[in-house]
């Protein structure tokens, strides 16, 4: 299969959001798709559902599409996203308990090998404290 | 008792209202132990579903209790908009095609708390919403005479109790021990709604 799985990076901050996806770039090339979103629905710092939705679909990939967030409520609205996805989609898109940036660097690594969403998401949780 | 057409309205812009007016005492007990972003965030949700109040009038009781909860999903921007979102779109589901009536709450609330539990991975106890939500429903419950004047007490008390509580889910849990001491944000918005509730319950007594 040509395409591999596609990453979202999503922040409280839009700068963050912007930064973790331009590293990814710098660092894995574009063998794949990166979007990022950050900021609440007026623009100051925070995370909004709508934005995450059309980050996801962006860089749709039938690889699947890993999730990388920075604190709570980012966490809690991609998974209030994953759930009003399409039924079809929903089982492709998963979340990475893992630090932003890090994880972020880690999951395009193992993903520009041609990995699966369940090997990008563990080697990106490598990271995570236990 | 049926609810007649309009009331679920007034109701909704009860609740709104008071979460919009108590922004900045929401804000300030945020910025105490969280981001101090949650009246702010509340205050755009709830600006939104008053924006949207006609069409969600508009619809069956379970669907516009839907409505209001996607309206928080998509503009409060924290994590209390999953949360309320939750709270009221599986209380919606919970509601479903039935004709809306009071009988139906205490079952619909408690569906909506179990939605509230599944997306913050929490229980009662943890100095969260769910630490007014879960009383209420106890009493809801209950019913019985007085029973507005006991929501709005036991709403009170639930929420001055997260004073001495230590936090562990959340932004406040990052404090550990330092989060002892202050009333917690989503607590204090729950009792808002709660004595919205209250007062539409005595108002129409």
């Amino acid at each position: 299969m040509s395409e591999n799985v596609s990453l979202v990076i999503v922040s409280h901050s839009p700068d963050v959001a912007r930064g973790t996806a331009d590293m990814v770039r710098q660092m894995v090339g574009d063998e794949v798709r990166v979007a990022h979103c950050g900021g609440n629905p007026d623009g100051g710092l925070g995370t909004d559902v709508q934005k995450i939705l059309k980050a996801i679909d962006e860089v749709w990939s039938p690889r699947g599409v890993a999730i990388l967030v920075d604190l709570g409520g980012a966490e809690t609205n991609s998974e209030m996203a994953i759930e009003l996805l399409p039924e079809e989609r929903r089982a492709h898109v998963v979340l990475c308990n893992s630090p932003l940036v890090e994880g972020a660097i880690m999951a395009a690594t193992e993903a520009s090998g041609g990995s699966s969403l369940a090997e990008v998401r563990a080697t990106a949780e490598e990271l995570s404290p236990r | 008792m049926p609810m007649e057409a309009g009331l679920l309205k007034a109701m909704i812009t009860t609740a709104a209202g008071r979460i919009i007016d108590s922004a900045d005492e929401l804000t300030a007990l945020d910025s105490a132990i969280g981001d101090g972003d949650h009246g702010i965030n509340m205050k755009r949700g709830c600006a939104e579903v008053l924006s949207q109040l006609d069409a969600i009038a508009a619809k069956p009781a379970g669907e516009a209790l839907k409505a209001v909860g996607m309206a928080l999903v998509m503009k409060v921007g924290g994590a209390s908009g999953p949360l309320y979102g939750s709270l009221f779109m599986a209380m919606g589901k919970s509601v479903g095609l039935k004709p809306a009536t009071l009988e139906l709450l205490p079952e619909a609330f408690a569906a909506g708390i179990d939605a509230v539990a599944a997306r913050g991975k929490s229980t009662a106890g943890e100095k969260t919403m769910l630490d007014v939500l879960v009383p209420t429903l106890e009493t809801l419950r209950a019913g019985g005479p007085d029973l507005a004047a006991r929501l709005r007490e036991t709403a009170a008390r639930a929420a001055a109790a997260t004073i001495a509580m230590r936090a562990t889910k959340g932004r406040a849990a990052f404090l550990g021990e330092r989060s002892v001491g202050h009333m917690d944000p989503g607590a204090r918005s729950s009792q808002i709604i709660v004595e919205a509730l209250s007062s539409f319950l005595e108002e129409r007594a």
